[in-house]
């Protein structure tokens, strides 16, 4: 039963009301939004059949929905499912944990800086990785590992730094104490890199560039399971994070358990960026610029995570498939092409916005 | 709304509370009462900790000693929302989100009275409506607040606060920032809230002379403590203004309504009869 609002319902933001009647549900949906998201869905889905049927065996997009479905020859399932699936859904999950990430970094912060890239959680988690394969010449999980300890312990630094007695985290000021711990953990990386192996020090270069060659099923399982547990608290606690966008004070006014929302929503937001990470390295600028690429598109006023977890979907998915073929010779680190890619359609979207006269 | 009794109950007191920031310490054993159902303002020379206490009965601060009580239990340790149903601030400082509408700013002040399965009844939709009503922005619903001019984004904050629909109302200098004007208007508005609607309200404000015409109960503090507290045209003196503010003044009635005026005086006479006025200490 949907109550046909007010002509001008829409128009203010409110959004279409939609009512149960009988048990006294209520709920206030952004048809927008819902646009929005479902067509980043259809495009997710168009790519990713596209993206697992190219390669040197080339496949039909009916023949991918055939082999995915359980059809086609042994080939083409075996190439499907071990190879160009895992990495697309890897695409798909890393892009959206970034993106619903850094939506919430965002919110939190009041700042479209405050992202995990900007702020250090990535160069902490690199700084792991790159430990790991320098100093302990760790395999693959052994690196995913290390790039997760140092994620987390990074963020746990952060926050210590930022975080006063009254006020709790403030956040300008994990913004700043983000962006010094950046630059340390950036220089251990460039000291780790001097004392490396040739070899290792290769290997170092491309995991923190950020990459999904060869990334398979023991990527996706953890990233998804992250997905899984963050992705619905993200949904539960939306209007808290709506309120949060309105400074500390009028959020407390109005009944936020400011100080306990904003540590659940950061806590979860660094976890899933540390997993995310952990699987591909860090991609940079997905997680600034989607939630601000999902806000523009759908005309709201926060960055909501739901579209911005699609936004970096698409937009990481896309990215590797354009990393993958644009120079046939060389496999590109998707982060070059995230980078050239999100960040071009970010200030695109800016200059028209400042051009219009909107701030 | 509650019972808004206005038998001179109390709802909302602070008692020997100490209050402060990190080590520096504004207050020391501090005890205030705001009477049910009065306009009260608290005003006081700068730093003199008023706006730090208004903080405190918001529960925006928590004092180091003693407790404010809503209702006769710690205001610290309610929930959260249920604190929210019955008590509103409007802060100093507020941050619209970007682009966000009148009417969305507006329709956040129903948080408190909202749940994840009951986001919008219709409830809300009339609190939404008549607090827009009453502060004159239905006009501006589908405005965008970051466009609007600092008079009418004022109203439309004061509007988010009155939608909450809370019998006790607090305000942190609701007219900084406003002209002579615009001032008047938020004023004016404040005294039909107390009037027509019984809420209870306390605001910080700077001008003593508004403080006089408007306040049913007024709160005059200095270095942190009370000074005097009752009905401004009782306890407003000469005297007073020079204990308070270290001005030297003449109180008049006000010609428009009988109340206190504040007249200082001239820059000669200031000199002659205040050979040293102790200033407050300086610093906001």
């Amino acid at each position: 039963m949907v109550k046909k609002p007010a002509p001008d319902q829409v128009r203010t933001g409110l959004g279409q009301i939609v009512r149960v009647p009988g048990v006294g549900i209520t709920l206030r949906v952004a048809p927008r939004v819902l646009v929005v998201v479902g067509i980043l869905l259809v495009l997710t889905v168009a790519v990713f059949v596209l993206a697992v049927g190219t390669g040197t065996y080339k496949m039909s997009p009916g023949e991918v929905v055939s082999a995915l479905f359980g059809g086609g020859d042994d080939a083409q399932r075996f190439i499907i499912e071990t190879i160009r699936l895992p990495r697309a859904i890897t695409a798909i999950l890393v892009g959206a944990a970034l993106g619903a990430a850094g939506a919430v970094f965002q919110s939190v912060t009041r700042n479209p800086l405050g992202s995990p890239d900007i702020i250090g959680f990535t160069s902490g988690a690199s700084a792991g990785a790159v430990l790991q394969i320098v100093v302990f010449d760790g395999g693959s999980g052994a690196v995913a590992v290390g790039a997760l300890l140092g994620g987390l312990g990074t963020a746990a630094v952060i926050w210590l730094l930022a975080y006063r007695g009254g006020e709790g985290i403030q956040g300008y000021r994990l913004i700043l104490v983000g962006v010094g711990v950046s630059f340390v953990m950036i220089a251990v990386i460039d000291y780790l890199q001097t004392r490396a192996k040739l070899e290792e020090a290769a290997q170092a270069n491309v995991w923190i560039t950020g990459t999904l060659n060869g990334r398979g099923w023991e990527q996706v399982v953890p990233v998804g399971i992250a997905l899984a547990v963050v992705l619905p608290i993200f949904f539960l606690m939306a209007r808290e994070l709506r309120m949060l966008e309105m400074g500390d004070d009028a959020a407390v006014a109005l009944g936020v358990r400011v100080g306990w929302a904003r540590n659940v929503l950061l806590l979860l937001a660094v976890v899933l960026t540390a997993v995310a990470t952990s699987a591909t390295g860090p991609v940079l600028f997905v997680a600034l610029s989607a939630p601000q690429i999902a806000r523009r598109l759908t005309a709201a006023t926060g960055p909501g995570v739901g579209a911005a977890a699609m936004t970096g979907a698409l937009l990481l998915l896309v990215s590797d498939f354009a990393a993958q073929r644009l120079f046939p010779d060389q496999q590109l680190a998707v982060g070059v092409v995230t980078g050239v890619l999100g960040g071009a359609y970010l200030i695109w979207l800016l200059a028209n916005e400042w051009r219009g006269g909107r701030a | 709304m509650t019972d808004t009794a206005t038998d001179g109950g109390v709802r909302l007191r602070g008692e020997e509370l100490s209050l402060g920031y990190d080590a520096r310490a504004v207050s020391h054993d501090l005890t205030v009462e705001i009477p049910d159902g009065s306009f009260t303002v608290i005003v006081g020379p700068n730093a003199c900790g008023k706006s730090t206490l208004l903080r405190a009965l918001a529960r925006m601060l928590k004092p180091s000693v003693g407790t404010v009580l809503l209702d006769g239990g710690p205001i610290q340790s309610l929930p959260s929302k249920e604190v929210a149903r019955r008590l509103g601030l409007l802060p100093q400082s507020s941050i619209a989100p970007d682009a966000i509408t009148v009417a969305d700013l507006v329709a956040r002040g129903r948080y408190p009275h909202q749940g994840l399965l009951r986001q919008w009844s219709r409830e809300d939709e009339r609190a939404v409506a008549a607090a827009m009503a009453s502060t004159d922005v239905t006009e501006l619903a589908s405005r965008a607040v970051d466009e609007l001019s600092g008079g009418q984004r004022q109203r439309v904050w004061l509007a988010m606060v009155l939608a909450q629909e809370t019998p006790i109302v607090l305000l942190d200098e609701p007219t900084t920032f406003l002209d002579i004007a615009h001032q008047i208007e938020v004023l004016d508005l404040c005294a039909e809230l107390h009037q027509d609607q019984g809420r209870t309200l306390v605001a910080v404000l700077h001008d003593l002379n508004h403080a006089c015409r408007y306040a049913t109960h007024l709160i005059a503090m200095r270095d942190g403590a009370v000074v005097a507290e009752g009905d401004p045209s009782q306890i407003v003196d000469a005297e007073l203004v020079e204990r308070v503010f270290g001005l030297r003044c003449r109180v008049i009635p006000d010609p428009e309504t009988g109340t206190p005026l504040i007249v200082p005086a001239a820059r000669q006479r200031q000199r002659e009869h205040a050979p040293a006025p102790s200033l407050p200490a300086a610093a906001t």
